[in-house]
């Protein structure tokens, strides 16, 4: 059975459509991304699922049972559900340890069992040494990592991530979507995670659901989304890509899926010219323009591969890597 | 999942729309702030137009109030005393905001202190003072004069309209001081570093870039000081009085005499109301001019500009102002307190603590007006900011419908001047059936609703602070909206809370304007004492009532710095 079913989900404020139409089933233990650019209603869907909204249309299940509908919203505190937000939302007047065993305690727990429970979720993420200490001696990263085992030490139905790893510098962001991986593969909790990161949502999900201006574009897992987009935005939006217009169709060509060389090769060859080029250490950015089209392609090719600005070169495009896309 | 703790069942039964306690909430809030903030307005309005023998509607009032030329003339006199204190204050404190704030002054820290000191003494302390040392022969720098010069009399007479102007100023000043050091303040040193790489010199860089950017910040502080001026009762009845003229709040104040003709004060009142309320929407308007608010928030890097000796000249204007509103009135409040007869001077003989005593344990009301200011004071700061916080949670976190109206009434009492509200107070509440005339609690509502607004705005300040994320934190865990309340909103604000309670605290345990026209026998405080004894002249005993008002005073200070940092007083009125 699935773990939560989302049926035509809606939500407008006055008349700002901000989700329309949203429909989603996940199973139990999955990991699902919301991506999407900002506005595009991601993080009201997941106020919704966590009840601090109610939909303007369309029910929200879970386990089998409506726990929201336009009428009746279960709220926020009876779901069983835990969520990270993009503040963290560490209380600054509690301890690491009070922090994370507040959830606990409003379960009304065995104090013994609370403090056995904390302690373990901390020496999970690596915070076992820090449980007397307060927030603001916290760096971002170790607060990341309390808000992470608060949401966790109370095993939920769903676990719900508004993107947390936003406020991190971009090593920490890295180190923390493993982190988060990894978590998830230890507990096997149902979660959603909101992000307008592709990387992150491609390094942690097992679906993602592409969204874009309230609607959906497409949900697959990373690898489908990336080759095989349905839409001209998705493809655009989860890495970069070139837009091929032929016999009135929109065709999506990847960067690394076009071949350059100096002499020509056997076939489906066209000649152009370099116009522009940048060297990004692990790859050469080419910008190349077939002879007779106005348009340039982008390229991407190995850090060896050195081309001068003006030289004549030859495109070699693999027929099966063209995707066709909806305009 | 080895442990849900809460009950499945739970989740099955959703909160339908049909009853909302949040209504509950929503009546009591509204019942509290209709009979705080909207009765008394909406019976001084009413009051206006009733004939006092028949209860009709009437004109009448208007006629009596506004047919005699000495009337008219008073109000008259309001605005150009209004206008008059305000230019000096601004001459007072503008050069004073920006040496403090813009330039290595020698003594910043001393300088903030003594404004601070400024703005801790009520008007009438000031006035009483300037009495002392201003008054026709009598006073101190008359007598210095007399002893230098060998004139026949000095030249200084407190009891004159410039006299009544520069009390006026002296203590309101530091309005102008607090919003132009706040606005200078956000000026960063780029910006003028950007005029000066463009060729324009520190005057130049001053006049054409500083200024203009303080410069709605400037004149918005001259409205409130204005405001103040015309509100203010204790200075002119203590100056204007002897000198033959009136203002609107002395002229209030007899029209409240034997026999009250309150219908009269309402009409009366008018003008007041207006001025007051258009005034502080152009104030209003004027600070949120788009534009002036490019100051970037960062701020930047802030350099004191080197005046180099200019910074002893104005220094010097600093401590000139510093002797005139803080050094020589304390000085000689001092002596008086200290003194068997403030007239004999300073000589051993002359020195006694009798006045302490016998105001503290003699007199036959003094120390029982000492315990009522300080119990209404903190009776209505709770109140007040009880309701402030309410009041500000629920419009921040859009709890019930129409919240934004519960706080526009709470921020509303802020236009209405002390005299005009305790009118609105006496006209709902002093007839049958509350009959609340003369009791403590019609005092306690009355400073509740006077000081509302500051305790509402520094409420709302701190909720904007709180991310709404450290309660949904908190729901999502289990814990209901009352659980996040207790063990999270309340933990966090309680400073704050502290802070905006002391900030209404301290200006009740003084406040004269509406108690004057609310006081009983039996519900006298200390403002009303001090303005009774100046009236009969016994000025040793007021003065050392006074510096015991002071005194207590000064551990909340103390204790408020701690709590919530330098300068909490100065910066409050600056939002």
């Amino acid at each position: 059975m699935s773990k939560l079913i989302l049926r035509n989900i809606a939500k407008s404020f006055g008349d700002f459509q901000a989700v329309n139409d949203f429909s989603l089933e996940m199973k139990s233990g999955e990991f699902v991304s919301l991506l999407g650019p900002s506005g595009c209603g991601k993080t009201t869907t997941l106020r919704m699922i966590a009840g601090f909204m109610p939909p303007s249309a369309g029910t929200i299940e879970m386990d089998g049972q409506v726990i929201s509908s336009a009428g009746a919203v279960v709220p926020p505190e009876k779901r069983r559900m835990s969520m990270i937000f993009q503040s963290y939302a560490i209380w600054p007047n509690m301890t690491v340890g009070q922090n994370v065993g507040f959830g606990l305690e409003v379960r009304k727990l065995p104090r013994a069992d609370i403090e056995r429970r904390v302690d373990r979720i901390l020496e999970v993420v690596q915070m076992g040494a820090l449980k007397g200490r307060y927030p603001a001696e916290l760096s971002g990263g170790q607060q990341q990592r309390v808000a992470l085992a608060r949401a966790i030490v109370v095993e939920p139905e769903v676990l719900l991530l508004d993107e947390p790893l936003s406020n991190l510098d971009a090593n920490l962001r890295e180190e923390m979507r493993f982190e988060i991986r990894r978590l998830h593969d230890e507990f096997k909790i149902t979660t959603v995670y909101v992000t307008h990161d592709q990387s992150e949502a491609m390094v942690t999900s097992d679906r993602i659901v592409v969204m874009n201006k309230g609607r959906v574009e497409q949900v697959d897992p990373p690898h489908v989304l990336y080759g095989k987009p349905r839409s001209r935005f998705v493809a655009g939006f989860i890495g970069r890509t070139n837009f091929v217009e032929r016999d009135g169709a929109t065709y999506s060509l990847r960067p690394q899926s076009i071949g350059l060389s100096v002499a020509k090769p056997a076939a489906n060859a066209v000649e152009a010219e370099i116009v522009d080029r940048a060297y990004l250490g692990e790859h050469w950015d080419y910008q190349v323009k077939p002879l007779g089209d106005a348009r340039p392609l982008r390229v991407s090719t190995g850090p060896n591969a050195i081309f001068e600005l003006s030289q004549r070169v030859w495109l070699e495009i693999d027929p099966a890597a063209m995707v066709r896309v909806e305009a | 999942m080895t442990v849900s703790a809460l009950p499945a069942t739970q989740t099955a039964a959703p909160r339908s729309r049909g009853f909302d306690p949040t209504w509950l909430l929503w009546i009591v809030i509204i019942a509290v702030l209709v009979f705080l903030v909207v009765s008394p307005f909406v019976h001084l309005l009413v009051t206006s137009f009733r004939s006092e023998k028949t209860g009709d509607f009437t004109f009448a009032n208007y006629i009596a109030a506004y047919g005699r030329e000495r009337y008219v003339q008073a109000l008259l006199n309001s605005l150009q005393l209004g206008a008059c204190a305000a230019l000096l204050a601004g001459l007072f404190a503008v050069p004073l905001a920006w040496a403090v704030s813009r330039t290595d002054i020698p003594g910043r820290g001393l300088i903030r202190t003594l404004v601070l000191a400024t703005f801790v003494t009520p008007p009438y302390t000031g006035a009483v003072a300037w009495i002392l040392l201003a008054g026709p022969n009598a006073g101190w720098l008359n007598k210095i004069f007399v002893a230098l010069t060998g004139a026949e009399s000095g030249p200084f007479n407190i009891y004159s309209f410039p006299g009544l102007v520069l009390v006026v100023a002296l203590y309101s000043y530091p309005y102008i001081f607090i919003f132009t050091t706040a606005a200078l303040e956000l000026v960063s040193s780029e910006m003028e570093d950007a005029a000066n790489i463009l060729g324009a010199g520190t005057w130049r860089t001053m006049r054409r870039v500083t200024l203009p950017l303080a410069l709605p910040a400037i004149l918005g502080g001259l409205i409130i000081c204005f405001l103040e001026a015309i509100a203010l009762f204790a200075s002119p009845a203590m100056i204007a009085i002897p000198a033959r003229f009136n203002v609107v709040t002395t002229q209030l104040f007899q029209f409240f005499g034997n026999p009250v003709r309150v219908e009269v004060a309402a009409a009366y009142a008018m003008p007041l109301l207006v001025v007051t309320i258009f005034l502080v929407v152009i104030q209003r308007l004027m600070t949120r001019r788009k534009g002036f608010v490019a100051l970037t928030g960062k701020g930047g890097e802030r350099r004191p500009i080197a005046l180099g000796r200019g910074r002893w000249v104005l220094f010097g204007y600093a401590m000139l102002i510093a002797a005139m509103s803080v050094f020589l009135p304390y000085l000689f409040l001092l002596q008086a307190a200290f003194a068997k007869a403030w007239g004999k001077g300073f000589t051993l003989e002359n020195l006694t603590i009798r006045n302490f005593r016998f105001v503290l344990f003699e007199h036959a009301t003094a120390p029982s007006a000492v315990a009522h200011s300080f119990l209404y004071a903190a009776a209505s700061a709770t109140i007040a900011t009880i309701i402030a916080i309410s009041v500000a949670y629920i419009v921040n976190r859009r709890l019930i419908r129409f919240a934004d109206g519960l706080g526009f009434l709470c921020v509303a009492p802020f236009v209405i001047p002390g005299v005009v509200l305790a009118i609105g107070f006496y006209s709902a509440y002093a007839p049958p059936p509350l009959a609340l005339y003369g009791t403590a609690l019609i005092m306690i509502l009355a400073f509740t609703t006077r000081f509302l607004p500051i305790g509402y705005v520094n409420a709302n300040a701190a909720i904007r602070s709180l991310n709404p994320e450290m309660e949904e934190a908190v729901r999502v865990l289990g814990g209901s909206r009352m659980t996040a309340l207790r063990r999270v909103v309340m933990p966090l604000l309680k400073r704050s809370l502290f802070g905006a309670w002391l900030l209404m605290f301290i200006p009740a345990t003084r406040e004269l304007s509406s108690a004057i026209f609310l006081y009983g026998p039996k519900t006298k405080v200390v403002a009303v004492m001090i303005f009774d004894m100046s009236d009969e002249g016994n000025f040793e005993y007021l003065a050392a009532l006074a510096l015991i008002l002071q005194l207590l005073t000064l551990p909340l200070l103390w204790i408020g710095q701690r709590a919530i940092g330098r300068d909490f007083m100065l910066r409050r009125t600056a939002t």
